[in-house]
């Protein structure tokens, strides 16, 4: 059965592709045709429907539609409406996928909630309250004069991502720490700002997750984070209470 | 595609006729899982883990359609939705725990099933393609399973999604960019729970149509055996159907008792406590963990801990949270270029004395302790050993089992499968 099904797919096949192609050389294909026709009707059908197969198949990939006629390289004009309507077609696909994939990014609602203003005039020095912007947790901390001296005690070039204190808050402002309370190896809140949690080895903060730990500006000093808790880039002191993040 | 002796379907009822000549749908499931797909003889019980995978997946999609009719995807209803199926709905509970269960289920036949394919070198010329969609479908679980868990929007749900994603981060440059497309915001949210819905979902049903795939590539050479010997003769082989429609049968009620043991009595053994707490995106639960059956890749995650510098220089070539997101990917993607790094032509482990010695004491208890590893905070013990289990796992596919299939000297196997059950050679070899 499966035999007899190869011989007859590869038979027909020549023949449906000669019968397709119109006037460029009818006689060829009327030729091509009877002869599959009389291989097919002698004994060993097989062998010989894919042996006169071969030539079609080895003919440059450009006249696949046509016949191997020699002048193959030359260009054809339907070869230009070929390209032309493949290419146009394909750049339509390709504008569809821009919608399709920008539909996933933060919508302008996410975007929107970009900006808030915090009172800390209650935080004391050596305490530290969790708020949030832009639905991530973020750490602002009243550092203690013994936190800001342990900060800048550490040398600098010896850290995993090297910066100091002074780079980490805004002039004059050294004791308030702010930093998102997102942790940088895979996004867990580190433990350290809410009273009476585990601030780590080096007093800043810890993270559960994969064991990171922090210094007291907020600095990765072990573990896998690569870098520091990060700082939000706009960060302005209304007053000397309000501040304000983003 | 099948062996020349394969039974022809020839329908006597004139009904199944009418058909058969109008869209052969019967005969394609008769030559696939009837009488007409020929089947070595001496299939044992590991092989039934295909056919109960396949149930695996009919469970999970039947009782998650019923779950999505009452289920709401909105980080204030998704928690009290899961909780209303499982107080108000009728049979809500019964619907949710098989759901639950089902997905650990899934993962321990799929389990036994890859190992099988390890352990009897399935994943050796003609069956390569068998086993790559058999990754590809592994990978298709590995994403709808985490997706699945985010939905109830538990404490372990939406941090489960903030450390997964947070992968995404450790690539240079889009990294970021990259996680925030995958979550549609900064941080897991309406967003976020709305499209892993909408592909928890979909998602499924693509597996369904990889698996037609995965089954037709075995089909070709047909289903391989414990001795790994190809099929010589029709004595080597029975018909699926009633051998092995009646061997699985029963491989599966033994399967379903064990399902709902687990989902009537220990409905939550599998699962995580901190998962009946709504999510709080401002706390972190004490110590995260994924479900139980990442938990050796989570491991592998977590034994990266140091970066990958030069020496005194402080000059980070790679840093440690990159390193640990590659070797997790690279764990399970190393499984695609099995078939050529164990480069052995003999199939079997039961022919093969040296490769076996790894499999039982090198690969097995790796996984094993992996697993362990992952479930246990981050302390220096759990890590180190962490970091031995997962350099032992590379080890033993990269450099072992290429230098294992050279230096091994096999067993002689028998000649044929007949031979190898009965002891007698096969007749039509002798005639
Ligand atoms: C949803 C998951 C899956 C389903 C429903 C499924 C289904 C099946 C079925 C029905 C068979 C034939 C019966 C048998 O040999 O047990 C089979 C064979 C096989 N499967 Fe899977 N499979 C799944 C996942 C996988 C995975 C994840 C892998 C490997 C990574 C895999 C690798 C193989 C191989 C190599 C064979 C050929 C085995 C042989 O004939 O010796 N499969 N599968
Ligand atoms: S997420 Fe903080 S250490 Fe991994």
């Amino acid at each position: 059965m499966a035999t007899s099904k190869k011989s007859g797919g590869s038979a027909k096949k020549p023949a449906k592709k000669a019968a397709a192609k119109k006037p460029a050389a009818k006689k060829a294909a009327v030729k091509k045709t009877s002869a599959k026709k009389a291989a097919s009707k002698k004994a060993a059908p097989k062998k010989v429907a894919v042996k006169k197969a071969a030539p079609v198949k080895a003919a440059p990939a450009g006249v696949a539609v046509g016949e191997p006629h020699p002048g193959a390289q030359e260009p054809r004009r339907r070869d230009f409406i070929n390209i032309a309507a493949v290419s146009f077609a394909g750049v339509g696909a390709a504008t569809v996928v821009i919608p399709l994939v920008s539909q996933m990014s933060a919508s302008a609602d996410v975007l929107a909630l970009s900006s808030i203003e915090v009172d800390v005039s209650a935080i004391e020095p050596g305490q530290s309250i969790k708020t949030v912007w832009r639905k991530q947790p973020i750490f602002i901390r009243n550092l203690t004069d013994k936190e800001i001296a342990e900060a800048n005690d550490v040398d600098v070039s010896s850290l995993r991502d090297p910066q100091t204190l002074e780079e980490r808050t805004q002039p004059g402002k050294e004791n308030w720490l702010i930093t998102l309370g997102v942790c940088t190896h895979l996004g867990c809140v580190p433990l350290g700002a809410a009273a009476g949690e585990i601030k780590g080895e080096y007093g800043g903060y810890f993270c559960p997750c994969h064991g990171s730990q922090f210094d007291t500006a907020a600095r990765i000093r072990k573990g896998p984070a690569p870098t520091n808790l990060e700082v939000p880039e706009e960060i302005t002191f209304k007053s000397d209470t309000i501040v304000q993040i983003g | 595609m099948s062996f020349p002796w394969a039974n022809q379907y020839k329908p006597k009822n004139p009904v199944m006729q009418w058909v058969d000549e109008r869209l052969p749908l019967p005969r394609l499931v008769y030559n696939a899982t009837g009488a007409g797909y020929p089947v070595p003889r001496n299939l044992n019980y590991f092989w039934n883990f295909g056919v109960l995978s396949g149930a695996a997946l009919v469970i999970q999609i039947i009782t998650g359609i019923v779950l999505a009719m009452h289920y709401y995807a909105s980080v204030d209803g998704a928690f009290n939705s899961v909780e209303h199926i499982m107080r108000n709905v009728n049979s809500g509970w019964l619907i949710r725990y098989a759901h639950m269960n089902g997905a650990s289920f899934f993962f321990i036949v799929v389990y036994i099933h890859i190992f099988r394919g390890l352990f009897y070198g399935s994943y050796k010329a003609p069956r390569e393609m068998a086993w790559l969609l058999g990754v590809v479908i592994y990978l298709l679980m590995m994403a709808t399973g985490f997706m699945g868990y985010v939905l109830p929007w538990g404490q372990m749900s939406y941090w489960g999604a903030q450390v997964i994603t947070g992968f995404f981060s450790a690539i240079p440059i889009v990294g970021e960019p990259l996680r925030q497309w995958l979550l549609g915001g900064f941080a897991p949210d309406q967003a976020t729970l709305s499209r892993f819905f909408s592909l928890h979902y979909l998602l499924p049903f693509v597996i369904a149509g990889v698996i037609i795939l995965h089954i037709w590539s075995i089909h070709i050479p047909g289903s391989s055996n414990p001795t790994g010997v190809s099929v010589k003769g029709e004595e080597d082989t029975v018909p699926f159907h009633p051998y092995y429609t009646a061997k699985d049968g029963f491989g599966l009620g033994v399967f379903l008792i064990f399902f709902v043991i687990m989902a009537f009595f220990l409905p939550n053994a599998m699962g995580h406590p901190d998962n009946y707490i709504q999510a709080n995106p401002l706390s972190t639960p004490a110590h995260i963990v994924p479900e139980w059956y990442y938990l050796p890749f989570y491991a592998i995650l977590k034994a990266f801990t140091v970066d990958f510098a030069i020496p005194f220089t402080g000059i980070v070539i790679m840093p440690a949270k990159l390193m640990g997101v590659l070797a997790l990917f690279g764990s399970i993607l190393l499984l695609f270029f099995l078939p050529w790094l164990d480069t052995s032509p003999v199939r079997s482990g039961h022919y093969r004395p040296l490769f076996r010695k790894f499999f039982w004491f090198g690969l097995i208890p790796t996984v094993l302790v992996l697993g362990v590893c992952g479930a246990m905070p981050a302390e220096p013990m759990w890590v180190m050993l962490s970091q031995i289990a997962s350099a032992y796992y590379f080890a033993h596919f990269l450099i072992i089992l290429p230098i294992v299939s050279r230096i091994e000297k096999p067993l002689p196997l028998p000649g044929s499968i007949t031979e190898a059950v009965t002891g007698k050679p096969l007749k039509a070899a002798t005639a």
